[in-house]
């Protein structure tokens, strides 16, 4: 499982080459999906993150392919040794596998977490199950990943547990993007001082997107953020939920706010 | 032959010794046989104690009476009277074990069967204790005697005692027995102690027996009963009801695995082949990104299908594994629902729901809503027009969840078939999906304790899943500390 994990990151990563520069040549649709990483770099190319992850072949392929993404990634591949880096090293992020020899992953989250140490932390796991997701949450976990996952999958997470801390406080009142607003006391929606209407569901929805405005968000994170369900539904239900609210809040409007990042899943932002 | 590998192979018969040693029956078997034997002893010990004290006295009172029979002797008729007397008693064979001596001041005896006065010890105040010289024919014995002396006035002095032979024969006799019966109570102890526990082993070993050849792989074997019914019948009963469900769980997974084998082997096969063209195509870099994003697209469909595999063998391995509170299948249904409406409303289809009252189980919310789902998903995916309908109904005992849609149905024959792993009818091949929903559903109602079936609508046009639940007794709800973490992520 952990090597088909690896062949996304090391497809990831070659497109990722061409992708920066090169983006605003191409259409939004086809700008997204692994290039949409590229857009990154510079950005948070001073973020630092630490991988604990024990197999070879699986790590080097991450290692690359957060590389190409703009991060600056540190390898551990023992147990031990990746506490003790995340514990005297200073992470924006920690990947930690859950299986690891010396020590195990939840351990390490969990001694990090008793020392004090709030490093957002992503754990990786072949164990999928509802339970085994809470045992990880539950040891001091900010997101958990089911092995095999795809690269983009990761790098939305990455994204967004990196940009938890500057992101909107939860006592926040209202959310800005570009001229999009939401008023979530007033629970109302205004594009351009235009009132749009929304459904519950859309509206928290729309809230998820702009909190995590300019990140890639995937259908994953979607389903089990706004709808708490844990299961791939057979058909793409997301993607007519997407649509919908595309049309409240995009159409007939020049720019549109939500883009679909092939490959990926979606994004919320002002530019292009 | 290294020292290790002598001790590998004791002796057989030590070996049984050791073994039986081992054994907990044995033990206990012990261990009641030592508090059995110690209270037996006990008991030996008071028999023997009382009996000793018993003939003491007898011999004490045979004396006492003796002595007031010469008291009055003496009252009556004096001296002469009593030395008269003590002559006649003494005379012949002592068959009573009876000793008499009388002696004048100048100790020469003057009647009795005691050659002269002895050199005694006293016992007590009163009473002494010497050893008699009898003759037996021609060999001498010796006994032990007590006597009780008197000193009569003018100087005479008396003494009547008693041989103490008897008593020692006897006490002896009562000891020897004493012991034998304890002898004879420690063996059967331990040869009932050995039975039973050889017996015991014997049963344990016929399980231990059993065990041993399932774990080299003869998962057939069944532990043979006695027939007795006893307890360890009962653990034979229990232990083979166990097997049997190991081997259904056991025959369920190579199903499983059969399948994996058979319907991931194509698609794996075709990726391969992909890839493999490319490579010998030598095509440009265009061609081959595009190539990548197939394979891409191919391995996440492949990974789709080993997902909901591994969710339905969740779902089938049993309840321990996973966290059964009190839920809302009407609440459950609605969300659903609700999540699946813009894709009927996408297709033209209406979607009416019916789930406005409370209908509490007991079960896992996750996969409830899966098995929802996955109705709701066949229904509106395969129904081209028309409407679908998802309803909640619940009683006392049960909760019923109704998907009808008005889509071409399913033929009778064939309504069992689809519950099956990777069984898709012909006609829906061109439809996404794995062949995996049904079975996932199935194996959520089975792990609730619940059924699905497929019929006819009563319309006669379009399919009616129905998929009960048991219901459950209504709880205070308490807060779920799981479902606040899954919300949280």
């Amino acid at each position: 499982m952990a090597d088909r994990a690896s062949m996304r990151a090391h497809v990831a990563g070659p497109t990722d080459e061409a992708g920066g520069d090169e983006q605003a040549a191409l259409p939004p649709e086809d700008a997204a999906g692994y290039r949409h990483a590229g857009d990154h770099r510079g950005k948070h190319g001073d973020m630092k993150i630490l991988l604990i992850e024990d197999d070879k072949e699986a790590a080097e392929y991450l290692v690359k392919a957060l590389s190409e993404s703009g991060y600056v990634v540190d390898h551990a591949a023992e147990g031990r040794d990746g506490l003790f880096m995340a514990t005297s090293g200073t992470y924006d992020a920690l990947i930690v596998d859950r299986m690891l020899p010396g020590m195990d992953g939840l351990s390490i989250v969990a001694a990090l977490r008793a020392a004090e140490i709030r490093t957002p932390t992503l754990i990786l796991s072949a164990l999928g199950a509802v339970d085994d997701r809470v045992k990880g949450l539950r040891a001091g976990g900010d997101d958990y990943l089911v092995k095999p996952y795809a690269f983009s999958e990761l790098l939305a997470r990455m994204e967004a547990l990196l940009r938890r801390g500057s992101a909107a406080a939860p006592t926040t009142t209202k959310l800005r993007v570009a001229e999009l607003e939401m008023d979530l006391l007033a629970r109302a929606v205004r594009r351009d001082g235009q009132a749009i209407d929304l459904l519950p569901r859309e509206f928290r929805l729309l809230e998820y997107l702009m909190r995590h405005a300019g990140q890639v968000v995937t259908r994953t994170m979607l389903l089990e953020s706004v709808w708490d369900y844990h299961f791939d539904p057979q058909t793409n239900v997301i993607d007519v939920h997407i649509s919908r609210l595309r049309q409240k809040i995009d159409k007939g409007f020049a720019k549109p706010l939500l883009h679909t990042v092939r490959g990926a899943g979606y994004s919320l932002k002002a530019g292009d | 032959m290294t020292e290790a590998g002598e001790a590998s192979q004791p002796p057989a018969r030590r070996l049984g010794v050791t073994r039986l040693w081992r054994t907990n029956a044995f033990r206990l078997a012990a261990l009641y046989l030592t508090l059995f034997a110690t209270s037996v002893l006990a008991l030996l010990a008071f028999i023997y104690w009382s009996t000793a004290n018993f003939v003491e006295q007898q011999t004490e009172a045979t004396l006492d009476a003796e002595i007031a029979g010469l008291a009055e002797q003496y009252e009556q008729r004096g001296l002469s009277g009593l030395v008269q007397v003590i002559a006649e008693r003494s005379a012949g064979e002592r068959s009573d074990a009876m000793i008499y001596l009388i002696i004048d001041p100048q100790s020469h005896p003057l009647a009795g069967n005691l050659s002269s006065w002895p050199n005694a010890e006293v016992i007590r105040p009163g009473w002494i204790g010497f050893p008699v010289e009898i003759k037996h024919g021609t060999h001498q014995e010796t006994h032990a005697a007590r006597a009780t002396t008197f000193a009569i006035p003018g100087g005479y002095r008396l003494l009547v005692g008693r041989d103490l032979r008897d008593a020692a024969v006897f006490r002896h006799r009562v000891s020897v027995t004493l012991a034998w019966a304890g002898v004879l109570t420690l063996g059967l102890g331990l040869a009932g102690g050995i039975f039973i526990s050889r017996n015991m082993l014997r049963r344990v070993e016929t399980v231990s027996n059993t065990a041993a050849h399932i774990i080299h792989g003869d998962l057939g074997q069944r532990v043979p009963l006695a027939g007795s019914g006893d307890e360890f019948d009962q653990l034979a009963t229990n232990l083979n009801a166990m097997l049997d469900q190991i081997e259904r769980l056991m025959a369920g997974m190579r199903q499983v695995t059969d399948n994996i084998a058979h319907d991931l082997r194509t698609p794996l096969s075709r990726l391969r082949t992909r890839l493999e063209v490319s490579l010998l195509e030598r095509s440009d870099a265009a061609r081959y990104e595009e190539v990548v994003r197939e394979t891409i697209a191919e391995a996440d469909h492949l990974l789709g299908t080993f997902n909901a595999l591994l969710s339905i063998a969740e779902a089938e391995a049993g309840s321990n594994r996973t966290s059964m509170d009190a839920v809302d299948l009407a609440e459950i249904a609605r969300s659903v629902a609700e999540l699946y409406e813009p894709f009927a409303e996408e297709k033209g289809l209406s979607l009416t729901v019916a789930a406005a009252h409370p209908a509490i189980v007991r079960g896992d919310r996750h996969l409830l809503a899966q098995a929802v789902a996955n109705l709701l998903d066949n229904a509106i995916k395969y129904t081209p027009e028309g409407q679908v309908s998802l309803s909640v109904v619940g009683d006392g005992h049960a909760v019923r969840i109704e998907v009808i849609d008005s889509g071409p149905g399913i033929p009778a024959d064939r309504r069992e078939a689809v519950f099956d792993r990777f069984v898709r009818l012909e006609g829906s091949r061109s439809t996404p999906g794995n062949g995996l929903g049904l079975s996932l559903v199935r194996a959520v109602a089975r792990l609730h304790g619940g059924t699905v079936m497929l019929a006819e609508n009563s319309s006669g046009h379009g399919l009616r899943a129905i998929f009960t639940l048991p219901a459950s007794p209504p709880v205070a709800h308490s807060p779920l500390p799981v479902e606040e973490l899954a919300k949280a992520v």
